[in-house]
């Protein structure tokens, strides 16, 4: 018995001439909320689909719990595609059964599970129509059942919160917590950087096909150097250009943002401020990771470019 | 953590999602509409055949002067292939019936022994023709009278004359029931395959167009989900089949409809369903590698038409030549190619006729041909069924992406 892992273990995939994944390698733990975060044509839903099957890779490896990803593995799978797709001609209820059952449940357990998770996710009282019936947050409310159904022991999402209303997308992220909690692996994809900021334990961000940063949120964000962020009404310009070890990044009226290299005393910057008169805020600030994020993608296309 | 036990075996898949399709099918209002239409349609025809064939021709009316000529008129319109009612009326009643329609015709012989037809316009060719031929004999008999001989005897003579036919080749005796029973064979066979081969194509398609053919391939391999679609498909036509060409039998026969033996009406409902199962499981892989290629409903037609035209030459050959030439040399050769075989055997079977070596030769052709269409319409479903937008060409869906 492994440790119940999700290891992508540097997949390559090219199609002809383009290199869709070269050498991608990440993993997400068991009880883990992992968010895949990487500009339109990066290879996220290229490496989700690898790691469903449903697209070989050229080489590299899927794992889960220490062993290579066979189709029996995949049953265990609960995948929600980028497209998203359901028989549009066929009722909520016995659509979930069916997709249940192609994963393996008793016509009993699926059925019982189609009940719970139709209840759960605020769609039990369309079970009888068919889906191409329900308003489009509907049809995500089934694609997200369709994907739990089978009590999957992986969740894999692709980009599972577009298009979501704010209530739709409460429900979703209680889910995916409730399930990360229940101590599987879950990854998914997302634009929204302040929702995976919010929900994640670990980021990954991938850029032409390469993962370029993987870490806590935290840890990532303390990668980035710290901002001070100080408004002083009377400050002229350029007050704080001649304090050493701290470089302005801007000034807009009587806010002024600086970036202080490793060991500066923030307490010299607050002197040198009050001393141009009063001080209303001084605070310190971490990058967002859309910041980050901004920072890694457009610094590494730079790089490409020279 | 618990693991449950998810194991699917390779056939349950298959029986899962034919099981999806026959649900799907039985329950759809146009599967219903059309197996009831064509059950309503083929017991109508039957009894329409019932009404038309029973009942006479015609209503002559004679006088009771002529009515010796009642027997006469009736043998001499059955040697023409007609049936007729033969009434002894009055001659001013006889009158008032042509003209108001109830009488076809009366028949009046003057004192000379000349015959005159009252009608209401015109007296058709048939009937003319009739009632030429008996003046002609009432002449023969009165001279042959009065030459001193004995008419009936001369009439007796003349009936057991006859020639003798020597053939060169044994010919094989095609009755007119089973070349009936060939051509609605056909018809049946034609349109389950053409049905059935289309909804497999629209199903491929309705799972790649709505995309949920990548959820399901994240559990089931593709050619489980082909096998199952096909099969499913397969197992409501062949149904319908059963059902229509059982119904239909038995309305004909009951009805008294096809005067055939129930041997061969058995038999031709055995072989349809041979054939209807070899032809749909040839056709639709095809159809289902073909549809595979194309991402909208709107492609289908366009992407399955040169596989649909084998289909249709080989129902448009044997519907148009067989009726009239059932042994015709190149229905024969062809019935025996396995692309034509589905339609055309089926028919020439019902006709009668087939040596046994072609049956088992054509049914031996297709039976080698299907592992084949197996691999390779497999093999083009899994390649192609993932590559969404534009048509996939054929040559790239037999390279794997």
């Amino acid at each position: 018995m492994g440790d119940g892992r999700l290891e992508i273990d540097h997949i390559s995939k090219r199609y002809g001439d383009v290199v869709a994944l070269r050498d991608t390698t990440f993993d997400v733990r068991a009880g883990e909320l992992f968010g895949f975060v990487g500009s339109n044509g990066a290879g996220k839903t290229t490496t989700m689909r690898i790691a469903l099957g449903v697209l070989a890779a050229d080489s590299g490896e899927v794992r889960w719990d220490g062993e290579q990803v066979t189709l029996d593995t995949r049953r265990h799978i609960g995948y929600m595609p980028e497209e998203r797709g359901l028989y549009p001609k066929m009722k909520v209820g016995e659509q979930l059964v069916y997709m249940a059952r192609l994963h393996g449940l008793s016509t009993k357990d699926a059925k019982r599970s189609m009940e719970d998770w139709t209840e759960r996710l605020g769609v039990a009282h369309r079970r009888g129509d068919d889906v191409q019936t329900l308003s489009l947050g509907n049809q995500q409310r089934v694609q997200l059942a369709a994907a739990l159904v089978h009590n999957p022991c992986i969740l894999v999402l692709d980009e599972p919160f577009s298009g979501l209303d704010p209530i739709a997308v409460d429900v979703m992220s209680k889910v995916l917590q409730d399930k990360a909690a229940d101590g599987i692996p879950v990854v998914f994809s997302s634009h929204q950087l302040e929702l995976v900021e919010r929900l994640c334990h670990r980021v990954g961000i991938i850029r032409n096909g390469q993962m370029v940063a993987i870490g806590e949120v935290d840890e990532l964000r303390s990668g980035g150097a710290d901002e001070l962020i100080v408004v002083a009404p009377n400050a002229e310009e350029g007050w704080a250009a001649g304090l050493a070890g701290v470089t302005v990044r801007g000034q807009e009226g009587s806010r002024t943002v600086l970036e202080l290299d490793d060991g500066v005393d923030d307490q010299t910057v607050l002197h040198a401020a009050l001393a141009t008169g009063p001080v209303i805020e001084f605070s310190r600030r971490r990058p967002s990771l859309t910041e980050l994020y901004r920072e890694v993608v457009t610094q590494e296309t730079e790089e490409d470019a020279a | 953590m618990t693991t449950p036990d998810v194991r699917l075996g390779s056939w349950e898949a298959v029986r899962l999602v034919a099981g999806r399709e026959v649900a799907t099918k039985m329950r759809s209002k146009a599967f219903i509409i059309t197996t009831v239409a064509t059950l309503v349609l083929l017991v109508g025809f039957a009894l329409v055949m019932k009404l038309v064939s029973s009942g006479a021709d015609a209503t002559i009316g004679v006088t009771r002067d002529s009515s010796t000529l009642a027997a006469p008129l009736k043998t001499i319109a059955g040697q023409l292939g007609e049936d007729v009612d033969v009434r002894t009326v009055d001659e001013a009643a006889g009158r008032a019936q042509v003209a108001d329609g109830s009488l076809d015709a009366l028949v009046i012989a003057g004192a000379d022994g000349k015959l005159r037809v009252v009608v209401e316009k015109d007296l058709d060719d048939t009937w003319r023709n009739a009632l030429n031929v008996l003046a002609g004999q009432l002449v023969l008999n009165k001279e042959i009278a009065g030459l001193g001989g004995d008419p009936a005897t001369v009439r007796s003579a003349i009936a057991n004359a006859s020639v003798d036919v020597e053939p060169l080749e044994e010919p094989y005796p095609y009755q007119s029931g089973q070349l009936v029973l060939g051509i609605v064979a056909g018809i049946l066979i034609y349109m389950s395959l053409l049905l059935n081969g289309q909804l497999v194509a629209q199903g491929v398609v309705e799972e790649k167009s709505s995309r949920v053919v990548e959820l399901l391939l994240s559990t089931i391999r593709p050619w489980q989900l082909m096998a199952g679609k096909v099969l499913g498909i397969g197992l409501v036509g062949l149904v319908q089949m059963v059902v229509i060409g059982g119904v239909g039998i038995a309305a004909a026969l009951g009805l008294d409809v096809l005067s055939i033996s129930t041997s061969a009406a058995v038999g031709t409902v055995v072989w349809l369903v041979v054939w209807y199962l070899l032809g749909f499981i040839t056709y639709s892989l095809v159809f289902a590698a073909l549809a595979a290629l194309v991402s909208r409903q709107e492609d289908v037609g366009g992407v399955i038409t040169p596989a649909l035209m084998f289909v249709i030459v080989g129902y448009v050959i044997g519907i148009s030549v067989l009726p009239s030439e059932p042994d015709n040399t190149l229905a024969a050769v062809l019935s025996v190619i396995p692309v034509f075989a589905p339609t055309l055997m089926p028919m020439r079977l019902a006709m009668g006729g087939v040596p046994v070596w072609q049956a088992a030769l054509s049914v031996g052709l297709v039976l080698a041909l299907i592992p084949v269409l197996v691999w390779l319409a497999g093999r083009i479903y899994a390649n192609a069924v993932m590559r969404s937008g534009g048509r996939v060409k054929l040559i790239d869906a037999m390279r794997p992406a």
